[in-house]
């Protein structure tokens, strides 16, 4: 298990793509992680034995990959991890699944989440909290959680996730794996279920950044359905050089504030200094408004979501309670179908709408955004890259957050300033505190993407922290 | 601060039936996370435009082209889901 | 100067589809489905389906802004989208995508008949925004036990004009409504006979009081009784000593009543935010070029009618008052030309397209156009006009006569590619008409067959010649009504009159 791509490649080669998939199955139907909701056992091994006979040559030809359920699937039932869409299956692909399919890679199964994406630690999920592989007494991070912790625990060598405040890195740092949350509109997010669309993008995990290119390269690209979609299409894998001589790394003081775990403070500043004996240099930089940063961002995404999640009102698809008239029906099946988290957001959102309050809380938090953005701005006049702890902490125990809702939004405050700012960051391993993975996050300009996976990919080829594998799974 | 009145007003936005119950578990834990909103009132936003979209994105269209960028379904794919339905129709409860 | 007794002050919002567009607003979908099943124009993004996203229609655009340059609107530099956040069956996403702040065209205004003269009636805003689904409900709304929903309408593009609330009477609005929907004719971006093409709001209030908005409101028609009935309405508040609340109202088109709606399903706050899924629009630079593409409107080509053909003003108004008339009439004129190598006298023309086959249509309730799929025909074959005019003008036939045959072509229709006539062949126009008349015994008979029957008329009416004789001018005409019995009424009685004064010397 935990192969790369070309091992997977070679193995396909000499072997079948069917076989491989099928020891992924077994790897995860013995497992303990709970990472997915929906394995796609039977279409999966269908579409392994389609591209062995067929002499398929895409990149990810016969390579299994687990898709976040937030995104849409043809066939393949995609719930949000929520019980308000339970049974829904898609009738459409979303544009990376079409991209995927494209490249022969297998989908391999819908990875677990928090609900609707709302949360850190993937415990909010209907269908049970996912288990960090390193300590399963530990959450994977989230919103990605299911899909950190396949490729972290094996169970997948690529996956999908998606970051609206995190939610990619967060799982990434704490199951020891890289992922990206790419500049918002290099990734389409046609068929990706909308919790907050204006921070959101989706992302890879791999178990290093050469492979989390090489994925990132076949789901990004310009789609017509997606308005935000950009065209600027880039070789990422070809960025990937084992150099960073002359990179100017900035540093920003207020991401290593109160709160911020010493060992975590420690590996971060470690891992600069490793850059730095590789001919980096790197500067103290400031970015004043980072603090505001998680307010504005939970009041924007609420917002977005309170209306994105309106639509589940159990006409056209989802659960459906005992009918009434229209409006208790609508209100009955919305309160059994949410969990307390969604519910909370959605009130919170409705509330920062609406009249009276729109100025106060939702307009505010746009206008400090721009203040968040420019800050970022300001940095990249002088520096190249980014770099800070992607959680301040490492992976917390499960439910110990869970009954305080603030104090979990509190743990997303490295990650949040990035999405306000639609700059793409990468989180890679970098250390260990007590036997549980630390992540640092290198964020690039907006469409530099190449900066940040040529520094991540440096750190890589220069330490082996992305080499080491959780035991006794 | 969110009162019980404010909770039902917007409890009936959003529509979402909350019982006497809910009301009591959810009220200290909104206010406390408003409570914690509220330090954007501290950041100085006078002259400041409000960033709607990150990036600067204008003009994109579709041709008006059937089935240029999404193609329908059949009839039996758009109810394929449906938790109720009658005569190709969608079956939703009664209005009034 | 009209004195408005009442203080009546009218404001409509217009919801005009752009159903002439190929596809929906914000997907591929067509918007050819009024004959088809329910839900079979559908897709992921009219469906509401989850993680679907909305693309905008560059042609609904180019419609909106033309509209809008029709209407003297001025266009915005830059148009955004909004989300107006509500639930309904209709909804599938639970928002409509609409416009709020920036809408693309804004303070236009269009001049109608007042009840004083030209009245202007400014426009507040024209912007785009989706149709919802349609709701199906066995028997009516209050009664019905579920309710089926189609989402084939759902996606549709829309554009609502809004006007301020400078209409002061019903009557008014009702000219409004029709005014708008001409402009919009000749601007070909909605079929207006296709249901559910157009549909009213309207914002009423009388004595500078509150004002009541009238929804639902499917027909001009019942646009005008709403408003009837709702000022009424609030008199007899007023009268009572009560006052007129603020308040959305249902209107019951079987019952003409308007209806408040309860209280609580009022309390809408749509928590308005722009659509993150789609981009601002920088369109201002594109009025220009479209402007230049504008069609003549009906105000203009009503003065050119007046102008360039000498035809009365009440003529050109009627025949410019809908764009398939006044299309007939120049094609008539023009066909008449290429066919018979002479001009034909515009207000000849004018007379009898009007008056006599648009005033039968009229009476009749049967437009001048139908449609097979989507290709449209005149009901009535330019052709068959243009001989029955040519017949007149070269006395061939009687007024009378011309008039049987405009009935005889609307009671079987002359219309479409099945009667298209072959000019000089037995299938000519010519040729039908006469034959019809002949097939009648209607043809205009000859001279020689009026002479004998006036000859006739005098022998045996010797009463009559005698008062004629003796100065009684009347007489004369008992003496044509025999000849016109004589020939079953086909000789021409100007004719019959002169031969008859000929012989009694
Ligand atoms: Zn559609």
């Amino acid at each position: 298990m935990w192969a790369s791509i070309n091992e997977l490649r070679e193995r396909i080669h000499a072997g079948s793509s069917e076989e491989v998939v099928c020891e992924y199955l077994d790897r995860i139907g013995s497992s303990k992680l709970n990472a997915f909701v929906t394995v796609a056992a039977e279409s999966a091994i269908a579409r392994a034995k389609e591209i062995d006979s067929g002499g398929h040559d895409g990149v990810l030809a016969g390579i299994p990959v687990a898709i976040k359920d937030n995104i849409s699937t043809k066939g393949i039932r995609t719930t949000c991890s929520s019980n308000i869409l339970t049974g829904y299956v898609p009738p459409y692909d979303a544009h990376v699944i079409e991209r995927l399919k494209a490249a022969g890679a297998v989908i391999i199964g819908k990875t677990n989440m928090d609900e609707f994406a709302m949360g850190t630690s993937t415990e909010t999920s209907y269908y049970g909290a996912t288990k960090n592989p390193w300590d399963t007494d530990r959450v994977p991070g989230g919103s990605s959680g299911g899909s950190a912790a396949a490729v972290a625990g094996g169970e997948a060598p690529l996956s999908l996730g998606s970051d609206t405040g995190g939610s990619v890195r967060c799982p990434a740092s704490f199951c020891g794996v890289a992922g990206l949350k790419p500049t918002y509109g290099v990734i389409s997010r046609y068929g990706l279920i909308s919790y907050a669309n204006s921070l959101e993008q989706i992302g890879p995990f791999a178990t290093s950044v050469r492979d989390l290119a090489a994925i990132f390269d076949v789901v990004s690209g310009h789609d017509l359905r997606d308005s935000t979609s950009v065209d600027r299409k880039t070789n990422y894998s070809s960025a990937l050089e084992n150099d960073v001589k002359g990179l100017n790394i900035g540093v920003p003081a207020e991401y290593f504030g109160e709160g911020t775990d010493e060992a975590v403070e420690k590996s971060v500043w470690n891992a600069i200094h490793t850059l730095e004996d590789l001919g980096a240099t790197w500067t103290e930089v400031k970015m004043p408004h980072t603090k505001y940063a998680l307010s504005a961002y939970y009041i924007i995404a609420m917002s977005e979501a309170s209306s994105n999640l309106a639509r589940f009102d159990g006409m056209r698809y989802g659960i459906r309670t005992e009918d009434s008239n229209w409006h208790t029906t609508f209100s009955q099946v919305r309160a059994a179908g949410f969990g307390e988290e969604v519910k909370r957001r959605i009130l919170l959102g409705t509330y920062a709408l609406s009249a009276g309050y729109h100025d106060k809380y939702y307009l505010k938090a746009l206008k400090v955004r721009t203040l968040i953005k420019q800050d970022f701005e300001r940095a990249f006049n002088d520096v190249d890259v980014l770099i800070a702890p992607t959680m301040p902490y490492p992976a917390f125990k499960l439910g110990e957050k869970i009954d305080d809702p603030l104090s979990l939004y509190l743990a997303d405050v490295d990650t949040v300033p990035i999405n306000l700012a639609g700059v793409p960051s990468i989180s890679i391993p970098c250390g260990f505190s007590d036997g549980l993975p630390i992540g640092m996050q290198v964020i690039g300009k907006h469409f530099d993407e190449a900066a940040i996976l040529r520094t991540a990919y440096t750190f890589e080829e220069n330490t082996d922290y992305h080499t080491k594998r959780p035991e006794g799974l | 601060m969110i009162t019980k009145e404010d909770l039902e007003h917007i409890g009936w936005l959003s529509r979402l039936e909350l019982s006497d119950e809910d009301k009591e578990k959810y009220s200290p834990k909104l206010n406390s996370i408003l409570d914690y909103f509220g330090e954007l009132n501290e950041v100085d936003t006078e002259g400041v435009e409000p960033t709607y979209h990150v990036l600067p994105l204008y003009n994109v269209f579709r041709e008006d082209e059937v089935g240029g960028t999404t193609t329908s379904l059949t009839q039996d794919e758009a109810l394929s889901n449906a938790p109720r339905k009658q005569d190709g129709f969608f079956k939703a409860p009664r209005m009034m | 100067m009209y004195e408005n007794p009442d203080g009546v002050m009218i404001g409509l919002e217009v919801h005009v589809q752009l159903n002439k567009l190929k596809t929906k607003i914000f997907c591929g979908c067509s918007t050819d489905y009024h004959n088809d099943p329910p839900n079979s124009h559908v897709c992921p993004v009219c469906l509401g389906l989850p993680g679907s996203m909305p693309v905008i229609n560059k042609k609904a655009v180019e419609a909106a802004i033309k509209v809008g340059l029709a209407f003297n609107c001025t266009v915005e530099e830059r148009t955004q989208f909004y989300r107006k956040n509500y639930f309904y069956p209709d909804l599938p996403k639970a928002f409509q995508i609409t416009q709020y702040d920036f809408p693309i065209s804004s303070n236009g205004y269009v001049i109608i008949e007042g009840e004083d003269g030209e009245h202007k009636v400014r426009i507040n805003r024209a912007h785009m925004e989706e149709d919802p689904g349609r709701l199906v409900h066995e028997g009516t709304i209050d009664k019905s036990k579920y309710t089926l929903i189609d989402y084939n309408r759902s996606g549709m593009a829309l554009l609502e004009i809004v006007s301020e609330p400078d209409m002061r009477s019903p009557k008014e609005a009702r000219r409004y409504l029709d005014k708008l929907r001409n402009i919009i004719e000749y601007l070909d971006v909605s079929d207006a006979d296709l249901e559910g093409a157009m549909r009213v709001d309207a914002n009423i209030s009388i004595m500078g009081g509150q004002r009541a908005e009238i929804k639902n409101i499917s027909s001009f028609k019942g646009a005008e009784r709403a408003m009837l009935f709702e000022i009424v309405r609030q008199k007899n508040v007023l009268r009572r000593g009560g006052v007129v609340v603020q308040e959305t109202r249902h209107f019951d088109e079987a019952r003409e009543i308007t209806l408040s709606m309860r209280s609580k399903e009022e309390a809408h706050d749509y928590r308005y935010f722009p659509e993150p899924d789609l981009v601002p629009l920088k369109i201002s630079g594109w009025a220009p070029a479209i402007k230049e593409t504008l069609p003549e409107l009906p105000d203009a080509r009503r003065m050119r009618f007046v102008e360039q053909y000498g035809i009365t003003d009440d003529h050109a108004k009627s025949l410019t008052g809908e764009l398939v008339w006044a299309n007939y009439y120049e094609d008539v004129l023009k066909s008449y030309e290429n066919e018979y190598g002479e001009k034909l006298d515009p207000k000849f023309a004018a007379a009898w397209i009007n008056d006599t086959l648009k005033g039968e249509m009229n009476y009749r309730g049967t437009s001048l156009t139908f449609k097979v799929g989507s290709v449209t025909h005149y009901a009535v074959n330019k052709e068959y006009t243009v001989a029955i005019i040519r017949f007149l003008n070269l006395k061939t036939i009687t007024k009378n006569n011309a008039i049987y045959l405009f009935r005889k072509l609307l009671d079987e229709p002359k219309g479409g590619d099945y009667y298209r006539p072959v000019r000089n062949s037995p299938d000519s126009a010519e040729n039908y008409l006469m034959l019809t008349l002949e097939k009648e015994g209607l043809l205009k008979v000859e001279g020689d067959i009026v002479e004998t029957a006036a000859e006739e008329a005098i022998t045996e009416n010797p009463q009559s010649v005698a008062d004629y004789r003796a100065g009684k001018e009347k007489a004369l005409n008992a003496l044509v009504g025999a000849v016109m019995k004589k020939t079953r009424g086909r000789a021409d009685a100007r004719t019959a009159r002169e031969i008859l004064l000929e012989k009694l010397g």
